[in-house]
């Protein structure tokens, strides 16, 4: 049976699934238990499976992958939650140098089949320190596997291929997905890990995005096709292993590239995107590659600026129209007022 | 009596393979950093004698005698050193990445402090397992003040581990001592006792005392009565990396050095022993023989080992 649900419901379904699945499933985290249960996430876990399944955890990030990491090796597979990226940082030690490196500094003895959840904030000023898109730190160490999906059907099949995964997994999702909606077979089911897709067929240029820009770009393709313009979006879903067949079969077709970054533009995912087409098929472009991402700077709390910082459906048609040499009326530009810019839609009100 | 001239070999045994490793270290064959265990090996031999097979230890950069004292393989580590196939961990890891899973000894890292949660973790799955395992962790005096101290030792006490905690004082983060690390008011013990650890000091160069204290020790924590930590005073005797002796660099004082040499931890239970008629320097000679010859045999059998293929480069990265 497919239902439409929310992301956060189908991230739930993922947890719940693998841990009827698998006994040594545990989740742990600050809050994985609390009222609000991470968004949503984690609710009904305790009441189902005990408080031998689901941990509140101190407050100690480096601490608690340490012990799941631990635990990691006796035969569970912790799923760990942080409710903002940030917080993952305390553990860097952990996941890097540690969690990373395991299977492969004891040459392939014993390996971490551990995954962090991480929630990008967004808006409502969550200001320098709430609102980082780190999936690239993340994508740059070889040992880890980051995942990035932009809907609920992705975001369970792959949460469920993240936790049978025998490798350390960084899974990251986006807050301002939460609460998008999309069909989800209530069955277990797997998307693998490793593989984008193209979620739009086209031939003009190839948008190639992940997360919540994704969304974004989605909703650009209405205003696209009033410009005649059919991209062929791809979906990375994965960042690291990054599926460069994919990307470079639908550029070898468009012969046009923008990529829509959900984090900073500078040594970012779009510049590993934009270097890997470089490399292996830069002769057949017919126009300079393209990105958009979120500005060079830390994001400022208060929307009056923080609107600046993030590409929407407005940067996505300058820089494809730019591309393709076609020329925007200003009326398809449109400018949200303030404070519709800092909520994801109408129906959104918190917590964020 | 047997437990005496065991605990005596042991050190015995230890301190040969590391004056080994020191005499063909400028060879230049083995070429990974070594932090050498020379003085500090009555702490891992009086603790892991007091351990089962099936029980786990991790441990930091110094690791060799804690390797071998929980029952590492020689041949192995030595090959790990060398960076041959043959190594315990393939030549991946090197003198810093000692394992040995059959033993129980499961990681050694030399990111200060960093398999304390870690090995806190074993525990904590040895609990949910409901297994009577123990893990014993340890680490040195510089690890304290690392944040992940805290966090596990709290986090150990909250959930009733069973940890032994064994923080190795030897005075030094290389070449630091502690007045500028630690404030004069500070105490591991107490630190350690106001988050529900049971914790004790103890004379790290003495191994009789190391070996009887902590067996009542482990005893207890078996009895899952609490985590505990024991903190052990030792001194290392070469420098903090390497197969030399560097005090002519000044950073400790010649009256420290002298009073750590005369506690040496291989004398002092050697005296012991010959008072008591169990030793004779018959006997001495006729283990130091035997124990030569399983080195020479390590040495020997890491040489003739081959390297790393290629293919090795980019294999174990990821799990399948």
């Amino acid at each position: 049976m497919n239902k439409i649900i929310k992301f956060s419901e189908a991230i739930n379904q993922a947890l719940d699934i693998s841990m009827k699945r698998n006994k040594n499933v545990i989740i742990l985290g600050l809050g994985v238990d609390d009222p609000k249960r991470i968004f949503n996430t984690t609710i009904n876990l305790k009441e189902k499976f005990g408080e031998n399944r689901v941990f509140d955890m101190p407050t100690a990030e480096n601490g608690i992958t340490g012990f799941a990491l631990g635990a990691s090796l006796k035969g569970f597979r912790p799923v760990i939650s942080h409710q903002r990226v940030e917080f993952s940082l305390l553990s860097m030690e952990q996941i890097i140098n540690q969690a990373a490196k395991w299977n492969y500094m004891n040459g392939g003895q014993m390996s971490v089949p551990l995954v962090i959840r991480l929630i990008i904030g967004r808006g409502w000023g969550q200001g320098p320190q709430h609102s980082q898109s780190l999936e690239s730190i993340f994508a740059h160490i070889p040992g880890l596997k980051v995942i990035s999906p932009a809907n609920p059907y992705d975001a369970k099949g792959l949460l469920i291929s993240s936790i049978e995964d025998n490798n350390p997994v960084i899974f990251f999702e986006h807050r301002w997905l939460h609460d998008t909606l999309g069909r989800v077979p209530e069955k277990y089911y797997k998307v693998s890990i490793g593989n984008a897709k193209v979620i739009a067929r086209g031939s003009d240029l190839t948008i190639v995005s992940n997360s919540f820009m994704t969304f974004e770009v989605m909703k650009s393709l209405d205003i696209l096709k009033k410009y005649k313009i059919s991209p062929e979006v791809i979906d990375l879903r994965t960042i690291r292993p990054l599926d460069k067949t994919t990307i470079i079969k639908s550029v070898k077709k468009t012969k046009k590239l923008l990529v829509v970054d959900n984090g900073w533009i500078s040594f970012g995912i779009s510049s590993e995107i934009i270097s890997t087409v470089s490399e292996q098929c830069s002769n057949i472009l017919k126009s300079k590659p393209s990105r958009v991402g979120i500005n060079d700077s830390p994001i400022p709390s208060t929307r009056a600026l923080a609107r600046h910082c993030y590409p929407g459906p407005n940067e996505i048609l300058k820089a494809t129209c730019k591309m393709l040499n076609k020329k925007i009326s200003k009326k398809d530009l449109k400018i949200l007022p303030l404070n519709k810019t800092d909520v994801p839609d109408k129906l959104f009100k918190g917590p964020f | 009596m047997n437990n005496l001239i065991n605990l005596y070999k042991e050190i015995l045994r230890i301190r040969s393979i590391e004056n080994k490793i020191s005499y063909e270290y400028p060879k230049g064959e083995m070429r990974c950093p070594v932090h050498l265990s020379t003085g500090q090996e009555a702490t891992p031999v009086g603790i892991c004698k007091n351990l089962k097979n099936t029980d786990l230890i991790v441990s930091a950069h110094r690791s060799h005698a804690h390797y071998l004292a929980k029952g590492g393989n020689l041949k192995k580590m030595i090959s790990e050193l060398y960076g041959k196939i043959t190594g315990c961990a393939k030549g991946k890891g090197g003198s810093m990445h000692l394992i040995d899973i059959k033993a129980g000894i499961i990681a050694a890292v030399p990111i200060v402090g960093s398999t304390i949660p870690i090995g806190t973790g074993l525990a904590w799955a040895n609990k949910l397992k409901k297994n009577n395992k123990i893990v014993v962790i340890f680490f040195g005096d510089a690890a304290t003040e690392e944040g992940v101290f805290q966090e596990s030792l709290d986090f150990a006490s909250l959930h009733k581990l069973k940890i032994l905690f064994v923080c190795e004082n030897n005075f030094y983060s290389v070449y630091s001592s502690l007045n500028p690390r630690q404030s004069k008011k500070r105490d591991i013990i107490k630190l350690s006792k106001s988050l529900g650890i049971n914790s004790y000091r103890i004379d790290g160069n003495d191994v009789i005392k190391v070996f009887n204290n902590s067996k009542k020790i482990i005893k207890n924590i078996r009895q899952n009565k609490g985590p505990a930590l024991v903190l052990l005073d030792t001194y290392r005797w070469l420098e903090h990396c390497g197969p030399n002796n560097d005090d002519n660099l000044n950073y400790r004082s010649k009256k420290e050095i002298k009073y750590w040499l005369k506690k040496c931890p291989l004398l002092k239970i050697e005296k012991i022993l010959i008072n008591k008629g169990l030793l004779t320097e018959n006997l001495i000679t006729k283990f130091k023989k035997e124990i030569d010859k399983k080195i020479q045999d390590a040495f020997t059998f890491a040489r003739r080992s081959p390297f790393p293929k290629l293919n090795e480069l980019n294999r174990d990265i990821y799990s399948k």
